[in-house]
């Protein structure tokens, strides 16, 4: 079926949003650390059942501002790589309905330059022509050599709680 | 199980084709965003001058520095550390923009109060701009008291300091600042001190690594005061950044912190060993 669907897929029919949200916490004893981006963008083949995702980590909003620059100057070097991205498949996508139900990602996520195949479940629906994505999954800083230093090691958490919500509407070139 | 193994399996095989071009596209669409450069420096301090760095809004920072004695007074006074000038300070961001601090110093039984803010920033993107713009003013109050002979009313104890700082981040490891200065005294010491003092201040950064940059600057005076045989002060620091803090050692020939002193008050001579070892320690609230 998915073959079918990859190789002879000549309408395509892509769905996008510029405006979807990520955000990200890190819970220790000391400090929570929370950090929010509604300037997402994310797209959805739903001929294939592909999608792929464009963060800007300079978009990442903190409650205090020299949280914001330290994480972009000194965790994830946000002038030398600007973006994380995804880029991966929805699988069992053809069975999207308007009722939530949860469907697996399967992808490449690319952060801090380094890049780690992912599996990720999503609550996922299609209501009218908006097709609705999200959940919620771990990420392990060191997989991303994100570096945590000693003296603020009990600040930071080494596992990341990313939540992710999409909101993908008919994309028209 | 098996249907959900070979679609994966498909998908994944064909992945770099198509999602490839959903990459491509979110990047069309990307739209154009306007980034401020920030962490210009690391302290809103280059080493004993101002950097265009403020006090984020409503941050409260406490800053203890210290300047000890010459290095060249040599062991009886363990290289200049007997002495010591040291400046209590709280800084406080009254927005992200404008910050205000005041500071006591023991030399001279100084207090000060300064205002900084950020005019112009230095954008990339949208709306880019090529250099950061800060301005800068203090007044300083000696309250030492006058030795019988020379008393001074409180205005007559006043200093005035006023700056444009013009930053720029070259890269994510090269800093410059240019500072044009201009200090004013309501009382000179002799008729030959000028009451106007213009001076320029060169400052820079290089970072090393990700928490630890080498920074210097000097600022050269157009006008010096002739009773003290003054010098223009040249300074060197390392900062050290851990989590909110940053550690600055430095080594200057001015023993003092306010503007209007190290400026136009330094008489040490840098490269004849009159170095002031020195830091600043902040801590933010």
């Amino acid at each position: 079926m998915s073959l079918f669907l990859v190789s002879f897929a000549s309408a395509q029919e892509r769905f996008l949003t510029k405006k979807g949200m990520i955000s990200f916490f890190s819970e220790t004893p000391i400090e929570n650390i929370e950090a929010q981006n509604n300037q997402v963008l994310s797209i959805v083949d739903a001929t294939s059942g592909k999608m792929a995702i464009s963060i800007l980590m300079k978009s990442f909003m903190f409650e205090k501002a020299l949280m914001q620059e330290h994480f972009n100057e000194n965790y994830v070097d946000s002038d030398k790589y600007p973006k994380a991205t995804f880029k991966g498949a929805i699988i069992d996508f053809d069975t999207i309905t308007t009722s939530e139900r949860s469907l697996a990602i399967i992808g490449n996520l690319t952060i801090h330059g380094e890049t780690k195949e992912i599996t990720i479940n999503a609550l996922t629906k299609k209501t009218g022509e908006v097709i609705e994505m999200a959940g919620d999954f771990f990420i392990n800083l060191a997989d991303f050599n994100v570096k945590i230093p000693s003296i603020v090691k009990n600040n930071i958490s080494e596992k990341i709680k990313v939540s992710f919500r999409f909101q993908h509407k008919p994309y028209k070139k | 199980m098996k249907k959900v193994f070979l679609n994966t399996f498909l998908i994944l095989a064909s992945l770099q084709l198509c999602s490839q071009d959903l990459l491509d596209i979110l990047e069309r669409e990307a739209p154009e965003m306007e980034n401020i450069v920030s962490a210009t420096f690391k302290g809103t301090r280059i080493v004993n001058g101002h950097s265009i760095e403020n006090r984020k809004n409503k941050e409260l920072e406490f800053i203890i520095s210290h300047r000890f004695g010459r290095v060249n007074t040599g062991f009886e006074e363990l290289f200049g550390l007997d002495q010591a000038n040291i400046r209590f300070a709280l800084e406080y961001g009254l927005t992200d923009d404008l910050t205000v601090g005041l500071g006591r110093s023991s030399f001279e039984k100084t207090y000060d109060g300064y205002l900084k803010y950020s005019l112009l920033k230095q954008k990339t993107g949208v709306n880019a701009f090529p250099f950061a713009v800060s301005l800068f003013g203090s007044i300083a109050a000696k309250s030492q008291k006058a030795i019988p002979g020379e008393e001074r009313t409180f205005a007559e104890s006043l200093f005035y300091v006023g700056q444009v700082l013009i930053a720029k981040k070259v890269n994510s490891s090269l800093s410059v600042q240019l500072t044009p200065t201009y200090v004013h005294r309501n009382l000179v010491a002799i008729d030959a001190d000028p009451h106007d003092i213009f001076a320029l201040g060169f400052g820079t950064r290089v970072k090393v690594s990700k928490r630890v940059s080498l920074n210097a600057e000097y600022y050269q005076q157009f006008d010096k005061l002739e009773s003290i045989n003054a010098r223009n002060s040249l300074a060197f620091g390392v900062d050290i950044e851990s989590g909110g803090h940053v550690f600055q050692i430095i080594l200057s020939n001015a023993i003092t912190m306010v503007e209007k002193s190290f400026i136009t008050e330094t008489t040490g001579n840098f490269f004849g060993g009159d170095i002031h070892l020195g830091f600043n320690l902040s801590r933010t609230f």
